[in-house]
């Protein structure tokens, strides 16, 4: 099925995880922000939440700002 | 206007210096704290506080100077020239210290729509522009509709009218407005809340906190022009004078499209015989007349014939803005000699004498700044 | 404390607020602020690149400051408010400077999506600190909305340029009963204590010490120099005395 990650679309695993789509990016989840559908997902609920076609995922981090 | 934490009424803002201590301020002012307060380019209330003092009153040739100047810079030397129209003397309520009180033995009088016609072409004739109206608080003799009725009459005449009438709701206030209002001027008369529970011991306006608010009603109504003011001989006269002073930069903060001024006006003599319970010389009303520009430089101050030609001839130059002239406190007084009036004036120069007069100091007399259409 | 600066319930002893952005290395923005006394730090939000690991900046900054997300990239005040949930759900504190730029030529503010984004955001408990364009009647209706301070710009962002809005500032200072912080387009420490001087709450600056040859160096040039003109707003400038000693008295007349 295809997603919407930081507005490209990609093509995932049917039923993938938040958790495996982080980790599968080699992303380290400590220090980045994961939103589903404008809506934030708390770190310890990426390997319950499933994503559906279509779904809207924004991975964000801190970074340096004034 | 946007809704936020910062929209509190002046009631809630006043309640910030509830028990301030006035005096302990007063007599730890220094000589410094008045220097820095003249050098600054905006005063904070301490300042203002600060010029009030006591000690300020060795300052006040200073403090007139600057007062001058800002007055010059923001107004230029011009003096707007207006006059009372009296239009009823009935009231409901029981000021101690008015003429007009309920209990006050006087035959009672209401100007009909043909005399407030007659009056205004009395008064049209000396060439004035803008009038100030003002009635007792009677909703049953002078309800709003015959206010209403009468500025019907007076748009006619005049290009500015003002009221200076009891305290009015906000849909009162825009009803005026829209008959051709576009000045308020209300007194508080005293803001210390318990002396003037003292003052006020029965009526409608017993309520403080309407009163108190009710430039603001007139201002979110869309009136043009506030005048707010402490009658002065009622209780000290400088923290009364402070609290005047909030109360304009309060309304000049929130209402920056209205055009905000302040009057001293001092207890006259009247009937009834209320002795003034604090003696406020001239000395005394220079220094707040400064003080207050310093504060507020760019709102107007206003000046009545409650003072003496002499004294007003003085305060041209020291910050008055708005002076009125051939004025008469009785109702119906232009037309011939009815009744007593709310109190006595003191200059009695016609509009003409006082235009010499503004002319001879080398200020210009203005009839007319504003013309509502 | 005797002269802290109030702001959200914060009591800050530094009025020197230090911006994260363009330091050639994150390592050393914990000894910048070391050097400079900095107590709060702003930091944005940004999509992940996932070709480029970068690391997470609120690591370098030091437990104590107060972590200030700004909500840079946003367009609109729908796009600030939801930055600025997502930081705070991200557990950055309830801070937030909001700043909303339609602008990518002069990177000028928008201040009527200012505005409406500084209502929503104060109606939520988050103390804002709103990056604007300095004007008068904006900077009220930002108090009203609930602005815990104002921050006007000094000249556009990251300019160099100092404190070209001078007069409007001023203006700020006057009228405003709230910190105004002089945010933006401070390029030398001397302009921080200008501002400082002028009565400006505090600075925020970003690009003039993190682009500085030493930015530890100059992070603490200008901690200095925003402690010097604070002290000498406090110390009461001296002020310049514009009128001349009437020949003509004007209260001569009063005798009693």
């Amino acid at each position: 099925m295809k997603i919407i990650i930081n507005g490209k679309e990609e093509a995932v695993a049917e039923n993938a995880t938040l958790e495996e789509i982080v980790a599968s990016r080699g992303l380290n989840p400590g220090g980045i922000i994961v939103e589903l559908n404008y809506a934030l997902v708390k770190r310890e609920s990426w390997p319950d939440t499933i994503l559906r076609e279509n779904d809207r995922v924004e991975i964000l981090r801190f970074v340096g700002g004034g | 206007m946007i809704k936020g934490t910062g929209n509190v009424s002046f009631y809630e803002e006043r309640l910030k210096y509830a028990g301030f201590d006035f005096e302990g301020f007063f007599r730890r002012v220094t000589d410094a704290d008045i220097e820095r307060a003249l050098a600054r380019d905006r005063l904070a209330p301490q300042d203002y506080l600060a010029l009030l003092s006591p000690r300020a009153e060795g300052f006040l040739e200073e403090m007139a100077q600057r007062a001058h100047r800002l007055t010059v810079q923001h107004f230029g030397r011009v003096i707007l020239l207006y006059t009372p129209m009296y239009l009823s003397d009935h009231c409901v309520n029981q000021c101690l210290y008015c003429g007009f009180r309920a209990q006050n033995r006087l035959e009672r009088k209401k100007l009909t729509p043909a005399q407030v016609e007659e009056e205004a072409r009395v008064i049209a004739a000396t060439g004035l522009k803008h009038v100030l109206i003002l009635t007792g608080e009677s909703r049953r003799e002078s309800p709003v509709s015959y206010i209403r009725e009468c500025v019907e009459v007076l748009r006619k005449h005049f290009t500015s009218i003002s009221i200076e009438i009891y305290p009015l709701e906000l849909e009162e206030y825009r009803e005026l407005i829209s008959a051709g209002v576009d000045g308020l001027t209300i007194y508080q008369e005293v803001y210390d809340e318990e002396v003037y529970a003292a003052l006020h011991p029965a009526g409608p306006k017993r309520n403080y906190r309407f009163r108190l608010e009710a430039p603001e009603r007139a201002c979110r109504a869309g009136i043009r022009t506030v005048n707010v003011g402490a009658l002065l001989g009622l209780h000290h006269w400088r923290s009364e004078a402070f609290f005047t002073g909030l109360h304009a930069g309060y309304l000049q903060d929130k209402f920056p499209e209205v055009e905000v001024s302040m009057s001293p006006p001092r207890m006259r003599p009247q009937m009834g015989g209320f002795q003034p319970r604090v003696k406020v010389g001239d000395r005394n009303l220079v220094q707040y007349m400064l003080a207050f520009r310093l504060f507020m430089p760019r709102a107007g101050i206003t000046i009545s014939t409650r003072e003496r030609a002499e004294l007003r001839d003085h305060l041209v130059r020291l910050g008055a803005t708005r002076m009125s002239a051939g004025s008469c406190t009785a109702v119906g007084g232009r037309l011939e000699h009815w009744s007593a009036g709310q109190f006595e004036i003191s200059d009695e120069r016609s509009v003409a004498e006082m235009a010499r007069m503004i002319y001879s100091q080398g200020y210009q007399p203005v009839f007319k700044d504003w013309h509502t259409v | 404390m005797a002269d802290a600066l109030k702001i959200g319930g914060r009591d800050l002893t530094s009025r020197l607020f230090l911006g994260t952005g363009k330091f050639s290395a994150n390592r050393l923005i914990p000894e910048v602020v070391k050097a400079s006394g900095a107590q709060v730090v702003t930091v944005a939000l940004r999509r992940v690149d996932t070709d480029y690991q970068e690391e997470n900046i609120a690591a370098y900054v030091p437990a104590g400051c107060i972590l200030m997300p700004n909500t840079s990239g946003a367009r609109t005040a729908e796009e600030a408010v939801r930055i600025a949930r997502l930081a705070r759900a991200a557990g950055c504190g309830d801070w937030v400077k909001i700043e909303v730029i339609r602008d990518n030529r002069y990177l000028l503010p928008d201040n009527y999506e200012t505005i409406k984004a500084t209502e929503i955001l104060a109606a939520e408990g988050f103390v804002v600190l709103p990056y604007m364009s300095p004007d008068l009647s904006v900077a009220k209706r930002l108090a009203e909305a609930g602005a815990a301070a104002v921050m006007p710009l000094g000249s556009p962002i990251g300019s160099n340029r100092g404190l070209r809005t001078r007069e409007l500032i001023r203006i700020l200072i006057e009228e405003i009963p709230l910190p105004i912080i002089v945010d933006a387009g401070i390029g030398r420490p001397s302009e921080a204590a200008e501002a400082m001087e002028m009565g400006a709450a505090a600075v925020l600056v970003n690009t003039a010490i993190a682009t500085a040859g030493d930015p530890v160096a100059m992070g603490r040039a200008f901690g200095l120099a925003v402690e010097a003109g604070r002290a000498a707003y406090l110390a009461g400038m001296p002020g310049t005395v514009d009128y001349a000693r009437a020949s003509s008295p004007l209260t001569g007349f009063l005798r009693d």
